[in-house]
């Protein structure tokens, strides 16, 4: 039986309450919006790079714990990654909440290893992954709204 | 209304024997998560009792062939078997004529049907559908999609705080234009029992035709077709402890006969040939191609298991928990419950300060409790009042006072963890 307090770490909770970057960051020339159809977590991301470094990242949108807080430490995350290096990243993320990240890639993720209980949780892995698959939009920049049913 | 209510008061008097019921449910006596699982997510599909399986079972180990053309011993039991189901749910509904019980795949299909046949042939540009805004979205679509092929227009009978539709509202929306009026018995987001029959009685006066969508009433009150007076009703067998897959359409015979086919294919002709093609009878019409045997046959058995239970009575029942539960419920703190309609059955649609429903649904799960987190595929009540989401609990007469106070609990649990 999986634990409860391994999905809804003291982490997790904090940035659902109170999510970092809430806000539109000024001179943001990137955006992308995500919606989860199953439960309606809705996220507008912004982005500001520069040289190819993203140096300012901020969102707007509502969803539950998971998806807040992954959306909150995202932010954090990507300050000062290369494209190719948040995209890295995104990868990395997303074989640990799917469970397939292996103990070396673990390490590498910092705060993110905190989302390692959802695993446990098949049908809170799109709440996880929502605000990253809406990165990988913005850093692509077709600008076509994500879906988590796609 | 005032009928139904005798009858459960006068049933009311005899006892329900809860864990009696609950043995018939084989679903029901697991652990979930090391828990003895509290199943309140009926509104979404209902647990099956063993007759229902065995009714499954019978006909695919022995009874299993086509029906309405073999001549061999299996056809013959099995077609007896499906139009028996047609007339259990004849008496389950108090239609007059088994001919007007049409299978379906479900409510979805039942409303569909409607709308492509007797919609298709009635309604002209400018025309009137009348909903309310607490339908489901299966209640909602088909009639919009019915709007653009021939430039009626849906009107829409607004919800009050409460979660009601008001009669001077549904009279506002009424007019000598409205066709057609389709409104659920009762609300699967909030559990609202509308005054259908008040309703029908208004819309017909209208000059208009009335669709009840009965997919949360079939399983939680006793229908009486005559009472409520309606043109057709819809419902699913899944929600009334039978298989997925299968539906019922009651449409009044005159009706059903003046409707174009729905869909094209064997059982549905008389005669074929590629100059003309004549239509079976009613319902024989509309149920184009083998049907699900097995599933109207289960369904059968699930009216049939009802009937003997007592509908009554199991209304009666439920209206003890949905009055505990209300009560229950909003004693605690933090919790608000969406939509408090005088008449109302055992669904509560909840709303957990400061916390996801997603996230109240995962820590309820922990707990062996199922209920449904979303928006209940009622998304304009949601936007009615304002939240994108619920989270619902919806009982059925195989639940107990004290799964209500488990559900209170797993709510209380909620609250510790959020720290709200």
């Amino acid at each position: 039986m999986p634990e409860l307090d391994e999905l809804y770490q003291e982490l997790i909770l904090d940035h659902a309450k109170r999510p970092r970057n809430f806000r539109v960051p000024e001179g943001a020339d990137r955006r992308a919006e995500g919606f989860n159809r199953l439960c309606g977590d809705r996220i507008t991301l912004f982005l500001r790079l520069e040289d190819g470094v993203v140096r300012d990242a901020g969102f707007q949108g509502a969803g539950c714990a998971i998806f807040t807080a992954s959306a909150s430490l995202l932010t954090e995350a990507v300050k000062g990654k290369s494209e190719q290096q948040a995209e890295d990243l995104f990868r990395r993320f997303h074989a640990l909440v799917t469970g397939h990240a292996d103990q070396a890639q673990m390490e590498t993720l910092g705060k993110l290893a905190a989302f390692g209980g959802v695993s446990a949780y098949p049908v809170r892995v799109k709440c996880a992954s929502l605000a990253w698959h809406t990165l990988k939009a913005a850093l692509s920049g077709n600008g076509a709204p994500v879906s988590t049913e796609e | 209304m005032a009928n139904v209510v005798s009858i459960a008061a006068a049933a009311a008097s005899l006892p329900w024997d809860v864990e009696a019921v609950r043995a018939d449910f084989p679903a029901l006596a697991q652990l979930v998560n090391g828990h003895p699982l509290v199943y309140l997510d009926n509104a979404a599909t209902a647990q099956k009792p063993r007759a229902v399986l065995a009714a499954l079972e019978n006909y695919y180990q022995r009874d299993c062939a086509n029906i309405h053309r073999s001549v061999h011993q299996l056809g013959e039991r099995a077609t007896e078997a499906y139009e028996r189901a047609r007339r259990t749910a004849q008496a389950f509904l108090g239609a007059a004529e088994p001919r007007e019980i049409v299978f379906t795949r479900g409510t979805t299909e039942a409303i569909n049907l409607v709308a492509a046949t007797y919609g298709a042939a009635n309604l002209r540009a400018g025309d009137e559908i009348l909903l309310t805004g607490m339908e489901h979205h299966s209640n909602i679509v088909p009639w919009q999609l019915l709007a653009e092929r021939t430039g009626a227009r849906v009107k829409v009978a607004q919800v009050n705080d409460r979660g009601e539709v008001e009669m001077e509202e549904f009279e506002r929306q009424l007019s000598p234009r409205t066709r057609i009026a389709a409104f659920g018995h009762i609300s699967n987001a909030l559990g609202t029992v509308n005054p259908v029959a008040e309703w029908t009685e208004r819309a017909h006066a209208a000059g208009a035709v009335v669709l009840v969508d009965g997919a949360q009433s079939a399983p939680h009150l006793p229908i009486h077709l005559s009472a409520l007076g309606c043109d057709f009703f819809a419902f699913s067998g899944h929600k009334v402890f039978g298989p997925t897959g299968i539906g019922v359409l009651w449409g009044r015979a005159e009706l059903l006969e003046a409707m174009p086919p729905y869909q094209g294919g064997g059982d549905m002709i008389a005669s074929v040939s590629f100059e003309r093609t004549t239509y079976n009878r009613i319902p024989y019409k509309f149920e184009a191609g083998t049907p699900h045997i097995a599933g109207a046959i289960g369904l059968g058995a699930a009216l049939e298991y009802l009937q003997t239970l007592g509908m009554a009575r199991a209304a009666a029942y439920e209206q003890d928990l949905a009055s505990y539960g209300a009560e229950r419920l909003a004693a605690l703190p933090g919790v608000r419950m969406i939509g408090q309609a005088r008449e109302r059955t055992a669904v509560f649609s909840l709303v957990v300060e400061g916390v996801h429903p997603h996230d109240v649904a995962t820590v309820l799960d922990t707990e062996g409790i199922a209920v449904r987190a979303g928006h209940h595929c009622a998304q304009p009540i949601m936007d009615r009042f304002g939240v994108p989401a619920t989270t619902r609990a919806s009982l059925a007469f195989y639940n107990t006072r004290g799964e209500v106070d488990r559900l209170a609990e797993g709510l209380e649990k909620v609250r510790r963890i959020f720290q709200c």
